[in-house]
């Protein structure tokens, strides 16, 4: 039993620390177990709690870690004890490290708390006694990795997430994680776990797919986990129940870490510096001992905090669990009234998609209304044919769900009749003004009069849609992203006139379809397809004055999640250049329209690319051919492209387009897929340095 | 259609540890206790597959909270059961448990099941007794109940009023005895074996374990016992020391017809007899068992004579002297609760009744000359129940006397 002095860290720990912690309190409590063949054995059970509920999970700061510190000191000094277990609260083991106590002191403080970290948790696996990680529910990254530490593990069948997310954050798995894993599971599976997983929409894994993973050595049921786990813990003890692991495969190595390379590679194009991190420390525990390898893990950790990517991260993180959650400029929920049954106006493709979503949400009858019963049935089985889909995928979807949703949708042409009791109706006609207007005169005739009236417009104005009916304060935009089950986000666009009421429902409702919500003023294109729409008329004009297409498409990587011209693709050729062409009308001295892409959109094709990803030849001689070519290397069409955005981005927050530049961020990442390690856009460009150069300040 | 009676069988028994009221078990829920019990009955008999529990019936005296819900059904659920077994909550004050038993038994005798779990919790910390009640005002008006029906330890000082012989020298001895029993079955290992070891949470302290009964004062002795309040009467007999306490637990059992118990590999540890539930005055509610008992003996065509076997509850160590001296058995003899009883191990109301047969049948168990035993308690509102069984085990010859002397 012998553990390092690890006194100086200790007082360091206690000058970083700070009354801000939620601490973690590690009780310690000496158990006896049943006595297996005539010994009892007694555990020194510690639970960790920090004494709030499980909406708020235990974490690892200073304080805490120097709590359990002095727990595991007392159970390892104790010689009645002879054993020690880990685990905590009811539901939650441990969400990871306290990221206030890593954003606020910067890299000392983080070199700091990553050498305790690794200090407190060694004493679990080294200390000389057995030890027992208990997965008693929740346990992320740190929380993951105190019990990676111990000698053995067990896991809640039910536990709902298990992983080591940090990458995610910009971080590593930086308390053992990376060295652990690989030595564990092996080097493809740490693969999957610290570098797949977190770039895959933070994925983590249940109770029994960790098992099954071989993150823990057994599962037991919820409803008496503990108990079960204590007493297989006495079995081991006794030697009664031998733990066997699969032997790792050192020669599976060099395979996993080039499989680690490509998703770098093709999640984040080489620009997230913790997935590059990430790869080295997987690589380097092949043949590290652990005093080696959790070096290296501090150094890591110690590097990412000097990153600006770590903020950015840190930021996004926060945007998406927090600012997402409370839509910035939402009016109080009180007011929002209740939606029991929705109409949609078209049954084109967006109608039904539209209907799809309303019916799984908020599970009331939906109306499709069409021109004809036959385009309006179009869409009614179109919605049919998804439902069944999801009904073949299972996953909890049920025959009589299946039934339910299928009878809730239906399709009209009798507005009066179909939409006489709706509660919000939303259209999804042709992007048209004139369509527009004539289409909510007409609904209007039939409606209640509080019925919210809803438009999927991607760029018309609302108040001028709203102008001419008898309550134009029930017209509020409701503009979400193709495909609209797919993607995250819906802009909630507030006309002139448009009420609270109004507001509240259309930001009630977008929670019940599990949408983040963000609030904008009425103004062309909104936010996203503004920014993006300066993004493609910047990068089209670079490419009409003679940069290959190759090198624009190469000058993103890491900053948006395609390509431009593959984005610009999968948008649609013509929906790219109707955005552009709004834009232009409205702001014509910024949006650029490309008469290469006019001339694209005119001959009807569907992508700039070849099947092979080449660029289509037809589309090549398409392409403008500058007198005097100006040819850009990417770094430059990149800077000059982010100094469009940065000037845009201000221009909106100038004109109230947004509450904050976080919503712009919060859009970008949530409705274009823009990096969370950059923080989206505007921290992008204050660490860029662009938006000092172009507005002569920084957006944060 | 004719019918055909079948034998029902005891396969299997366990519970909790039993609890202080605000002691080991201060934050655990009711529900969680008798849950923990129906996955030890199905890990210990694995040849059992859960699709077959056609019942499960779960006693609670006070079904409001987590006792309430249907707890049967709950449980059922929240236990890994499958949802095509149904479940069913069910009260008798005392002898919850006992009748969860007594009513499971009969749909296995009549056909309608092959196998049920019975049991019952009572978490009297959460749920003191007469939570909640609304006594009708009748009771009063017209006196149909003696007020004091309502208070256990004032109907056991009534009961020394009956049986005047039973003195407090004497109920202080019996209460000595049981925590001594009670001791030396611990030691002996005997108890352990039918019990499941339960998680305990505790905000302040952590997690722990609890694997043994916390009321148990094994230093117990008549000098401690005679400085206790009479809390009941003035000058009374009844104290904390010789009744039962405020007490958290739960009991469940495995019954099956007897030839399902075979075709599915599960031992018969006891064949139910008869068994009898009768009604007395309530304010003498501890004399519920010896009608209950005559009554079950007489269905079975049995004396007292045949019965070498006894779990007697010990709400009141008055009521089994009562039990004991009404049926001429003496206090000290060695085939009643010869484990100790709930004096010492704790009386969490409705989860007893099963408690008493798990540990009857290590009686029979151990003692394979005896071929009958009972199970009997006293009952609030004035009843006793009593069930009798017979020891599959049973070599054939009574080789006892009624002493519980060898022969």
């Amino acid at each position: 039993m012998s553990t390092p002095d690890i006194s100086a860290l200790l007082a360091r720990a206690e000058e970083i620390s700070s009354d801000a912690e939620r601490v973690t309190a590690a009780h310690l409590r000496k158990v006896t177990l049943p006595p297996v063949d005539g010994t009892a054995a007694t555990i020194g059970l510690i639970t960790l709690d920090n004494g709030e509920d499980h909406t708020r999970p235990n974490t690892f700061g200073p304080r805490s870690l120097l709590a359990l510190n002095a727990a595991i000191d007392e159970a390892l000094a104790d010689d009645t004890v002879t054993a020690i277990g880990v685990t905590g609260k009811p539901f939650i083991l441990a969400a990871g490290a306290d990221l206030t106590s890593i954003q606020g002191g910067g890299p000392d403080a983080v070199r700091v708390v990553a050498e305790l970290g690794h200090a407190v948790f060694r004493k679990l696996g080294e200390g000389g006694k057995p030890s027992f990680g208990f997965i008693n529910g929740l346990a992320l990254g740190g929380g993951l990795e105190v019990a990676l530490h111990c000698t053995y593990r067990t896991v809640m069948d039910s536990a709902p997430a298990l992983g080591l997310p940090e990458v995610m954050l910009g971080l590593v798995p930086g308390w053992g994680g990376a060295y652990l894993v690989p030595q564990l599971v092996g080097a493809d599976k740490a693969v999957t776990l610290i570098l797949e997983n977190p770039l895959n929409n933070g994925k983590t894994l249940g109770g029994r797919a960790a098992y099954d993973f071989g993150l823990a050595d057994a599962v037991f049921g919820g409803a008496d986990f503990l108990e079960q786990s204590l007493l297989w813990a006495a079995d081991v003890l006794a030697g009664k129940v031998t733990v066997e692991r699969p032997v790792v495969d050192k020669d599976a190595w060099d395979a996993a870490v080039a499989r680690a390379e490509g998703i770098v590679q093709s999640k984040t194009g080489g620009a997230s510096p913790a997935a590059r991190k990430a790869v080295e420390l997987i690589a380097g525990a092949r043949d590290a001992d652990r005093d080696a390898g959790f070096a290296a893990e501090d150094d890591a950790l110690e590097a990412m905090s000097r990153t600006p990517e770590l903020i950015a991260s840190l930021y996004a993180f926060d945007l998406v669990q927090k600012r997402a959650k409370r839509p910035a400029g939402a009016p109080d929920k009180a007011l929002a009234r209740p939606v029991t049954k929705v109409g949609i106006v078209g049954a084109g493709l967006m109608a039904s998609q539209l209907a799809l979503l309303f019916v799984r949400r908020l599970e009331v009858p939906v109306v499709l209304t069409d021109l004809d019963q036959e385009r309006a049935d179009k869409g009614v089985a179109y919605v049919h044919a998804e439902i069944d889909k999801l009904l073949a995928k299972g996953r909890g979807y049920n025959q009589d769900k299946a039934n339910r949703h299928k009878a809730l949708v239906t399709g009209a042409t009798d507005k009066q009749a179909a939409f006489g009791d709706a509660d919000f109706v939303i259209e999804a006609v042709f992007e048209e003004m004139s369509v527009k207007k004539s289409v909510f005169a007409d609904v209007e005739k039939v409606v209640a009069a509080e019925c919210v009236l809803a438009t999927n417009t991607s760029s018309l104005s609302i108040t001028e849609m709203a102008a001419d009916l008898e309550h134009p304060e029930r017209v509020v935009g409701f503009h979400f992203f193709n495909p609209v089950a797919v993607m995250p986000l819906l802009e909630i666009v507030r006309g002139e006139q448009t009420d609270d009421a109004t507001l509240a429902t259309a930001f009630a409702t977008g929670k019940a379809l599990k949408k983040t919500t963000i609030l904008v003023k009425d103004s062309p294109s909104f936010i996203v397809n503004r920014l993006l729409g300066r993004f493609m008329g910047e990068v089209g004009r670079i490419v009409d004055e003679g940069t290959p297409v190759a090198v624009a498409d190469g000058a993103f990587a890491g900053v948006a999640p395609m390509p431009p011209f593959m984005l610009l693709s999968l948008v649609g050729p013509a929906i790219a250049l109707h955005n552009n062409e709004t834009l232009h009308r409205a702001f014509p001295e910024r949006f650029y329209v490309s008469p290469a892409l006019e001339r694209v959109v005119a001959t009807k094709k569907g992508s700039y690319y070849a099947p092979d990803l080449s660029i289509d030849p037809e589309v090549e001689a398409l392409l403008e051919k500058p007198e005097s070519p100006v040819v850009l290397t990417a770094p430059e069409v990149r800077e000059r492209v982010l100094a469009g955005l940065a000037q845009e981005a201000q221009l909106m927050l100038d004109e109230g387009v947004v509450a904050a530049p976080e919503d712009l961020d919060l859009a970008m990442i949530t409705g274009a897929g823009f990096s969370f390690w950059n923080g989206g856009l505007t921290m992008l460009l204050d660490i860029a340095g662009i938006s000092e150069k172009v507005n002569g300040k920084r957006f944060h | 259609m004719p019918r055909q009676l079948r034998e029902v069988v005891f396969v299997d028994g366990v519970r909790t540890p039993f609890g202080k009221a605000k002691g080991q078990y201060a934050e655990t829920r009711a529900d969680d206790l008798v849950i923990k019990c129906i996955r030890d009955l199905l890990r210990r008999n694995p040849s059992l597959p859960p699709e077959r529990v056609d019942e499960v019936a779960i006693a609670a005296t006070t079904q409001i909270g987590d006792q309430g819900l249907t707890i049967g059904r709950t449980a059922a659920l929240l236990a890994g059961l499958p949802q095509s077994v149904p479940g069913f909550a069910i009260d008798r004050m005392c002898a919850g448990a006992m009748t969860a038993v007594t009513t499971t038994a009969s749909g296995i005798a009549f056909g309608a099941y092959d196998v049920a779990i019975a049991g019952g919790v009572e978490h009297m910390g959460r749920h003191p007794m007469g939570e909640g009640v609304d006594p009708n005002p009748r009771i009063l008006s017209e006196r149909i109940v003696n007020p004091d029906a309502l208070v256990m330890g004032k109907t056991a000082e009534n009961l020394h009023d009956r049986y005047p012989t039973i003195t407090k020298e004497r109920v202080d001895t019996y209460a000595v005895r049981s925590q001594q029993k009670t001791k030396a079955a611990y030691d002996a290992g005997s108890l352990q074996r039918d019990l499941v070891p339960v998680a305990t949470r505790s905000a302040e302290a952590g997690w722990g374990l609890a694997t043994s009964d916390e009321p148990m004062r094994p230093e117990t002795t008549m000098e401690t016992l005679a400085g206790l309040k009479t809390p009941f009467r003035a000058h009374g007999k009844v104290t904390a020391g010789n009744a039962a306490g405020i007490n958290d637990g739960a009991t469940a059992a495995l019954l099956a017809d007897e030839e399902t118990a075979r075709e599915l590999g599960l031992p018969v540890r006891m064949r139910l007899v008869s068994f009898s539930f009768v009604g007395v005055e309530p304010e003498v509610m501890g004399a519920g068992p010896i009608p209950a008992t005559e009554k079950a003996l007489s269905q079975a065509g049995l004396t007292i004579d045949d019965i070498q076997a006894f779990e007697v509850n010990e709400a009141f160590a008055v009521q089994v002297l009562a039990f004991l001296e009404h049926f001429g058995i003496a206090d000290d003899d060695t085939r009643v609760n010869p484990y100790g009883g709930a004096i010492a191990m704790g009386h969490p109301l409705a989860s007893s009744g099963v408690r008493l047969m798990t540990q009857l049948a290590r009686q029979f168990e151990e003692r394979p000359e005896v071929r009958y035993g009972l199970t009997t308690m006293c009952i609030g509102i004035g009843m006793g129940g009593t069930v009798i069984w017979e020891n599959p085990h049973w070599t054939g010859a009574d080789t006892t006397d009624s002493n519980g002397d060898s022969k």
